[in-house]
């Protein structure tokens, strides 16, 4: 179980998070939706210690990681697999080291045993025999895929998703949501999603949240939030943008 | 308190600058220094991780070679050359050979060396740690659980610092021949001439105090290519400046330092 308290953070004067307060039980598939640059990202990486909020903490499993000394932030983190939006594949890595480097530096495996799993989680992102190709030859899907793969290879209990289905065709961004969700049956993880895909967002998510000016102002089930009457969240889902009527006024 | 307000703002912006410049110096220094110390606490990944070592080696070491020979061989020749033209009808050629070897083993060729690494394999630590960080790889692999000083940082100040006592060794030798070269062949003097008083003159403690130098200049320089790289922001822009920032304080550093080593070490 993870759980945020009051997270707020500023860069250099601008505030981005004003008070995150959320709780994210285990097992479950959450969805974090919210208009571009409002702090989803940045709130994904105070999950995981990457950044320190100003004031709040986040608990994972009653372990705090919001500034905690570096040996405990890394013990934490490796219950994390951490799929970035821009994939931030190492690109002096063949897309097989990039897999497999989680399993390099934490296990005992053998080589041929880090193979194995490498082939499996290439499988399971539709990637087979891409092992020896470095990223800078990868298509932006494909990144994004070699970097869920990478995600996935340390079998992490909490798995965070940065937008997985942007830049994808309808198909791929398909496959991807069976696999988020048959991670989640099957192995039990936790999934923290991040997307702008509407679609996905009500295939996959157990429960929806919505940041907007740095707060959650909802939080609930697919139902709750389709008959739900808070006016920005009610436009969000539908696509529409603030200015609409200004807008058709014009033409 | 009222005469305060009416100094013109015009004398009180250098002021300012000056103050927000120090302001900004120390917050750097700060900065480096933590970590630096992150950096010390880590040292001993060298031993567990050895093939990274081994490889940052090769790549800022080996790879410089060719290029701060070339510089050595040119700066040997110059020396020479120079010393030729200094000496002739005050003092006997044979003096040139002396004269050579301990310019360069003393300053010439540490310094040179450390300039040449500067601008080589500082800027290209700064260059390949920012883009890093600017496309959030240094962020994947902490994610992981890795720390990026250990796995980044470590092996490459580490590699620099082992590297560099080497690379000037050579370039210290091959100066040396390009001097007996031009002097040689272009010049009078006679192999014998050259060689003939080096033994005499021959300190093994002009050619260990150049080669600690050097040691420092490589450490400094990577030093300051990975704060700089870490340190980056901002897109392709902010990589192009570090690897600037990062050729200009660490060229600086060589020539601060080798001021301050040559007061210690003379
Ligand atoms: N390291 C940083 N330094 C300064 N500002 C930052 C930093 N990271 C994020 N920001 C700012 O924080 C705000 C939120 O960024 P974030 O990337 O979290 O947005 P987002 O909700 O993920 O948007 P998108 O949907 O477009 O990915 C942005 O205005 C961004 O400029
Ligand atoms: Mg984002």
């Amino acid at each position: 179980m993870i759980i945020s308290r009051g997270i707020k953070k500023s860069f250099g004067g601008k505030q981005v998070l004003r008070g995150v307060d959320m709780q994210i039980d285990s097992g479950e598939s959450l969805v974090i939706i919210g208009q571009s640059g409002c702090g989803k990202s940045v709130f994904l990486k105070h999950l995981v210690g990457l950044l320190d909020p100003d004031a709040g903490e986040i608990l994972v499993d009653g372990d705090r990681i919001s500034n905690a000394k570096r040996a405990d932030v890394y013990r934490i983190r490796m219950k994390f697999g951490v799929l970035f939006q821009s994939a931030a594949l190492f690109d002096s890595m063949s897309v097989e080291q990039n897999v497999g480097l989680g399993l390099v530096e934490h296990t005992k495996m053998t080589k041929g045993e880090i193979d194995k799993r490498v082939a499996e989680c290439l499988e399971m992102v539709s990637l087979s025999g891409i092992q020896k190709q470095m990223p800078s030859e990868l298509s932006g899907g494909m990144r994004k895929r070699v970097g869920l793969a990478r995600a996935i290879a340390m079998k992490p209990q909490y798995i965070l998703y940065d937008e997985p289905t942007t830049g994808l065709d309808p198909i791929t961004a398909d496959s991807i949501n069976d696999l988020i969700i048959q991670m989640q049956q099957e192995l039990k993880v936790t999934s923290i999603i991040v997307t702008h895909d509407m679609v996905s967002a009500f295939k996959i998510a157990d429960r929806l949240v919505m940041l907007h000016l740095g707060r959650v102002i909802f939080s609930g089930t697919e139902q709750e939030i389709k008959t739900q009457s808070i006016d920005i969240v009610r436009r969000f889902i539908a696509g529409e943008s603030e200015d609409k009527q200004v807008v058709t006024h014009y033409f | 308190m009222s005469r305060a307000v009416t100094i013109p703002a015009i004398l009180l912006a250098p002021v300012q600058l000056i103050g927000k410049l120090l302001l900004e110096f120390t917050s750097e220094l700060g900065r480096f220094g933590i970590l630096m110390g992150r950096i010390t606490k880590e040292l001993g990944a060298i031993f567990s991780r050895r093939e990274l070592f081994i490889r940052e080696c090769v790549r800022l070491g080996v790879e410089s070679l060719p290029l701060v020979l070339l510089v050595g061989l040119f700066t040997g020749a110059v020396s020479g050359w120079q010393l030729h033209y200094q000496l002739e009808g005050y003092m006997p050629f044979d003096m040139i050979g002396p004269g050579v070897f301990k310019s360069i083993v003393l300053e010439m060729g540490p310094v040179l060396t450390g300039l040449v690494i500067s601008g080589r394999v500082a800027a290209s630590i700064a260059a390949e740690l920012g883009t890093m960080k600017v496309t959030e790889q240094i962020d994947a692999l902490e994610s992981m659980a890795i720390s990026s000083t250990r796995y980044l940082a470590v092996p490459r100040i580490a590699a620099m610092t082992m590297m560099t006592p080497v690379l000037v060794t050579q370039v210290n030798f091959i100066a040396i021949m390009g001097a007996w070269f031009v002097t040689t062949v272009f010049l009078s003097l006679t192999s014998s001439q050259f060689f003939g008083l080096i033994p005499s003159f021959f300190d093994l403690y002009d050619v260990f105090s150049g080669l600690l130098k050097s040691l420092f200049f490589g450490m400094s320089s990577a030093m300051i290519g990975c704060y700089v790289g870490f340190d980056a922001s901002g897109g392709a822009e902010g990589v192009g400046s570090a690897t600037i920032k990062a050729f200009v304080w660490s060229s600086l550093t060589v020539l601060v330092l080798d001021f301050l080593l040559a007061m210690i070490l003379f």
